[in-house]
């Protein structure tokens, strides 16, 4: 039974295209993903179906679900079908909750606003929705306000807020994006289970691949407003037609090839380092507490090493990285690069400092907006004692510009003229501008989109094989680690639970946090395969 | 909650304390001797001397400090030099016009500013919107005490509704007194009401751009039924901040629209303090302010952990 | 954009006219011209006379110098002090000093700026010196902490913390970095604290604690008015109509300029 339809459904914001005849079906009890990278539209479809476009849109076509066509009703009615006969969740826990309300307030108003029960009975079936959704009474009252509780425990509010009524359809936009993965394992079951038993249409939107080949039952591939592709998901996995949809999953499984690293000597070492935070009083007079971010934390990397450190988000990882680059003190342990300490007394060591960048994750705010490509990238030359100036400085810079890719006329360009990937080449440029003998890349291929991000680890590659080129690449994401890191480090809680060759801990992980990580991660088949 | 109540009473007497100094300080450098001043240019050494042991100006400055300090404790601000009389009864007598007059236009402000900021967000660029934004973009660039002089031209002298001025007291009658504050906390609360309403709508449009309206508006709530259950609340956060604020600028403010309708308030004290150069009275009258602005803003501080959850628990 | 260009043209006419003042005014407002007091506005006199027959144009001219000279001195100040101190106070966040600073800051907003007022010109005397100072006073802690606000917002910057990899000195950062993209911020802010500073001079001197006579003073103006309110309406009208032109051409240009420059920065109204 066909649940959703959309029929060349075409959306424009003050008047320019974002959505070109769209049409795809969801029935019911089905899984539909739509994915696609960022500006394909695929957010926009969710809003128009939940009758929510931002102001100053227009949509034409159809949008029917249940025999309603939603562009061509009521916005009284439009109230009364969402929470109702749809509901919907978003990518950003940590702000998609009231936080002056309860939970319990906040799940019960989806019953009260729709006048489906009194209030003692809306709350009763608020319990039982949140039980359902796995916070149990007893651990959370419903008079829980939302900062009590972690980001997988809000999504599940949410979550509960938006089947609260058991609506037919349910659209959830990037649910687990926000989430750490073994977090968004269990929220996808969450959401696998919840459409078996209610028999609910599931409408996904993801960018991530790798899960919505492990949830749909459909899949819709959508670029620049298009849909270019559709299909259920075992025939598009195995028989993909268009250029685009095959890009994108070749993309997404993207591996490098980088060269066998020869060398072996020492050459950064972290030996038990510690890392504490105060924390606030718990009581008035009493101490301010300490939380350890870091713990006894030791390894080395060669000369010559990709080395990886995944762990998810608060076991350490930014500490032990802001220790490293010598920008926070440690409490105990040493960290030295070629034996000479990257902190010595309170100062940072400057010339340890000069043998290592930096490469952020947010192509956004990596660079101030004020500065030209060439006043950016040249920054670290501060760090020289005699840093090259006039025809010498052009040229370093030109070179650098090349190295990534860029061409030397960019150097007087503002960085809002570049796009993502270009402004992650040139934060890699002002990275490799001083030739240092380590490079830090703190999520730096995070925030990019798939076919970005695989150029940017191919240039990666590229420059490794083009000079001696030692880095630690800091990630959340295994699949990119697997490929750009030839060692990898596993952190949990401050601690580093298991490392080795990286081939080998992917193949055959020993620590059962490691276990549980590489389980949780979803892995496209073809991954699987070589599994 | 207790901690954090703890707390902030903590930073409150540590603001009073150190008030009190630099209330104490800034009148103790203030050029020229009271005693001497008081009696003028030919007065002889003597008598000088006299009326300083009768001020209790002859002993040392920091034990001056701590006479003054404990005396307000216990409610003794000392001896006017002018009046002649304890300074706790010339306040006394004029507090019951101030303080009605504040509470007057601080509740007059709210009413006001509340509803037109609601309005106007939730009519976001329409007309409603832009007459509201227009009337406190008027409303804030004018000068309360001119307003109050148009206010009396308008409805004291040519309509006759109010006395151009003046205060009957209490003992005539509540109602001859709210009568008789009526136009000056009208003065006082219009250009605060602008810059509450305005403050009012900024906070609501950007509560309404936050990702849990979006939330509730998923759950089948109208757009003004998330306004009003979702974005209000949260809105107040820093609405409460201003209404803090303007307390102090409404006692403030008082000093000089007393000064306008003749109410013989604290503000009519202190101007004559200053003329006179009754030095005692004008530092006790600030500290009196000075500790309502203060006690006002911890009420605040409160009234925070009231409307925010995440204050209750953390810190 | 249409209230942009009224607040500046609004700000430029009574700029121009303060500048104009200081080689022609109309009449000469130092003299008097007892016959002609009081005269509402006719063609000679266009805004009318005051008591003494002096001609209100002219001294609204004069004392539209008196303001601008008194708002922007007390902006200066609140910005040459203020905007160091946040700056310093982001940079050496968490510190006994940050706290110390923002401290202070906060026992200043706890005093009732006008009354605070009263009590230094009542000490140090009535003038336009000592107005300034204690108008400024009062812009350093909304300078202060508007400036530690967004800085720290921007130490949390990967920008920053690139800068610090390559060895900058939290000194050369704020100075590099942060300063520049706070600029627009605090010329916005300005303008918001040059309105209020126009119309606490007006307070101030309408209670007589401003700029002393002869000077002219739109407060001292409206203070003289107060008894001829009932007779002769113009005599408030003019100088309130102009305290009430110039503040909101200052309000309109800062609005505008945030929507301008950058539509995200937030500014303190209050």
């Amino acid at each position: 039974m066909t649940l959703l339809s959309l029929q060349d459904l075409s959306i424009t914001i003050n008047g320019k295209p974002i959505l070109h005849d769209v049409s795809f079906d969801i029935r019911a009890g089905e899984i539909v993903a739509v994915t696609g990278e960022s500006g394909s539209g695929k957010s926009m479809t969710a809003l128009g179906i939940m009758g929510l476009l931002p102001r100053g849109a227009t949509a034409t076509g159809q949008i029917d679900l249940d025999g309603v066509d939603i562009l061509r009703t009521e916005e009284a009615a439009l109230c009364k079908m969402r929470g109702n006969d749809v509901g919907m969740i978003f990518q950003e826990p940590m702000t998609a909750l009231n936080p002056v309300q309860t939970i319990g307030d906040q799940v019960a108003e989806t019953i009260l606003v729709h006048r489906a029960a009194p209030k003692a009975e809306a709350m009763t079936r608020a319990a039982e929705m949140l039980e359902r959704v796995g916070l149990p009474n007893d651990r959370f009252p419903l008079s829980r306000y939302p900062h009590e509780l972690s980001g997988g425990q809000r999504q599940r509010v949410v979550i509960a807020m938006a089947i609260a009524l058991r609506p037919k359809l349910l659209i959830a936009d990037e649910p687990t994006t926000a989430l750490d993965v073994t977090t968004q394992a269990t929220i996808l079951d969450l959401l696998r289970d919840l459409v078996d038993e209610f028999g609910m249409g599931l409408l996904m939107i993801t960018h991530d691949l790798a899960v919505v080949a492990n949830m749909a039952d459909r899949i819709v591939v959508m670029q620049h407003g298009h849909l270019v592709e559709q299909g259920a998901t075992d025939d598009l996995l195995r028989n993909m037609h268009h250029p685009y949809t095959k890009a994108l999953f070749a993309a997404s499984g993207h591996k490098v090839s980088l060269p066998t690293n020869s060398h072996s000597a020492p050459f950064l070492s972290v030996q038990n380092v510690t890392r504490d935070y105060r924390t606030p009083r718990k009581t008035l007079f009493g101490k301010p507490g300490t939380f350890r971010a870091v713990n006894n934390v030791s390894f080395e990397l060669n000369k010559g090493d990709r080395l990886g450190l995944v762990g998810e988000s608060g076991c350490g990882k930014s500490t032990l990285t802001r220790a490293i680059l010598g920008l926070e003190p440690v409490q105990s342990g040493t960290i030295t690069l070629n034996d000479a300490p990257v902190f010595s007394g309170k100062k940072p060591n400057a010339d340890v400092r000069r043998k290592m960048q930096v490469v952020f994750q947010d192509p956004y705010g990596s660079f101030n907006p004020r500065h030209r490509v060439d006043r950016l990238i040249s920054e670290p030359f501060h760090l020289l004692d005699t840093p090259p100036t006039g025809a010498a400085r052009s040229d370093a810079i030109t070179k650098a510009l090349t190295d990534v890719g860029l061409t030397p006329a960019d150097a007087t360009k503002y960085i809002h003229e570049f796009s993502g990937g270009q402004r992650q080449r040139i934060a890699i440029a002002r990275a490799l501008i001083t030739d240092p003998e380590l490079i830090v890349f703190d999520e730096a291929v995070s925030a990019l989109d798939v076919s970005v991000r695989a150029q940017v680890l191919d240039l990666m590659a590229k420059l490794c094989r083009e000079r001696p080129l030692s880095y630690l690449f800091i990630s959340h994401d295994l699949s990119v680690v697997r490929t750009i890191t030839d060692r990898v480090l596993v952190m949990k809680s401050g601690e580093i639970v298991e490392q080795g060759a990286t081939e080998d801990v992917f193949q055959n992980p020993k620590h059962p946090y490691t276990q549980t990580l590489l389980e949780a991660a979803p892995t496209l088949p073809d991954d699987q395969a070589t599994r | 909650m207790i901690r954090y109540v703890f707390g902030r009473l903590l930073s409150l007497v540590i603001s009073l304390i150190v008030a009190s100094v630099v209330i104490f300080v800034v009148i103790e450098i203030a050029p020229g001797d009271p005693a001497s001043f008081m009696l003028g240019l030919n007065a002889q050494p003597e008598t000088v001397a006299a009326l300083r042991a009768e001020l209790g100006l002859d002993v040392s400055k920091v034990e001056r400090y701590f006479t003054w300090v404990t005396g307000m404790l216990s409610g003794d601000f000392g001896t006017s030099y002018t009046y002649r009389s304890p300074i706790s009864e010339l306040i006394a007598d004029r507090v019951v016009v101030s303080l009605p007059l504040a509470i007057y236009a601080l509740i007059l402000s709210t009413v006001i500013a509340f509803p037109a900021g609601i309005y106007a967000a939730s009519r976001r660029g329409g007309v409603g919107d832009m007459s509201v934004m227009g009337a406190t973009q008027l409303g804030v660039a004018i000068p309360n005490f001119w307003f109050a002089m148009i206010m009396v031209l308008i409805f004291a002298i040519n309509l006759r509704w109010f006395s151009a001025g003046g205060f009957p007291g209490w003992d005539k009658g509540f109602f001859g007194g709210i009568k008789a504050l009526t136009l000056p906390a009208i003065s006082l609360a219009l250009p605060q009401a602008a810059i509450l309403a305005r403050v009012m709508r900024s906070s609501l449009l950007d509560m309404l751009g936050e990702d849990f309206i979006r939330s509730a508006r998923a759950k089948g709530l109208s757009q003004r039924q998330a306004l009003w259950k979702h974005a209000v609340r949260n809105a107040l956060i820093p609405v409460l901040t201003i209404i803090g604020l303007q307390f102090s600028f409404l006692l403030a403010g008082g000093i000089i629209i007393e000064q306008v309708f003749f109410l013989p308030g604290l503000g009519r004290l202190i101007f004559q303090a200053i003329s006179a150069r009754d030095l005692i009275v004008v530092e006790s009258v600030v500290m009196l302010l000075v500790f309502v602005v203060i006690v006002v803003n911890f009420a605040v501080d409160i009234a925070y952990a009231a409307v925010d959850p995440r204050l209750r628990t953390k810190t | 954009m249409k209230g942009l260009w009224i607040g500046i043209v609004l700000t430029v006419v009574f700029l121009a006219l303060a500048l104009v003042s200081f080689v022609w005014t109309p009449f000469n407002i130092e003299a008097f011209d007892i016959p002609n007091k009081l005269k509402s506005p006719n063609v000679t006199n266009w805004l009318g006379t005051d008591q003494y027959g002096r001609d209100i144009l002219s001294m609204i001219m004069m004392g539209a110098r008196t303001s601008i000279a008194v708002a922007l001195l007390a902006v200066g100040i609140g910005m040459a002090i203020g905007v160091p101190l946040g700056l310093w106070a982001a940079a050496r966040r968490g510190s006994l000093l940050d706290e110390l600073i923002m401290r202070g800051n906060d026992l200043i907003f706890a005093f009732p700026s006008l009354v605070i007022a009263i009590l230094i010109t009542a000490v140090f005397g009535a003038g336009a010196i000592n107005a300034i100072i204690a108008i400024g006073i009062f812009n350093i802690p909304v300078f202060a902490r508007l400036t530690r606000g967004a800085a720290l917002s921007l130490w949390e910057r990967d920008f920053i913390l690139a800068a610090r990899v390559s060895g900058k000195s939290a000194f050369r950062i704020s100075w590099e970095h942060i300063f520049p993209n706070i600029l627009n911020l605090m010329i916005v802010q300005g303008t918001i604290q040059f309105s209020l500073g126009i119309l606490a001079e007006a307070a101030l001197s309408y209670i007589g604690l401003g700029a002393q006579p002869p000077t002219a003073s739109w407060g001292r103006m409206l203070a003289d008015a107060q008894t001829l309110v009932s007779f002769a309406p113009h005599t408030a009208l003019m100088p309130g109509g102009a305290i009430v032109l110039m503040v909101m051409g200052l309000n309109l240009m800062g609005d505008g300029l945030r929507d301008v420059l950058d539509p995200r920065i937030r500014v303190d109204r209050t």
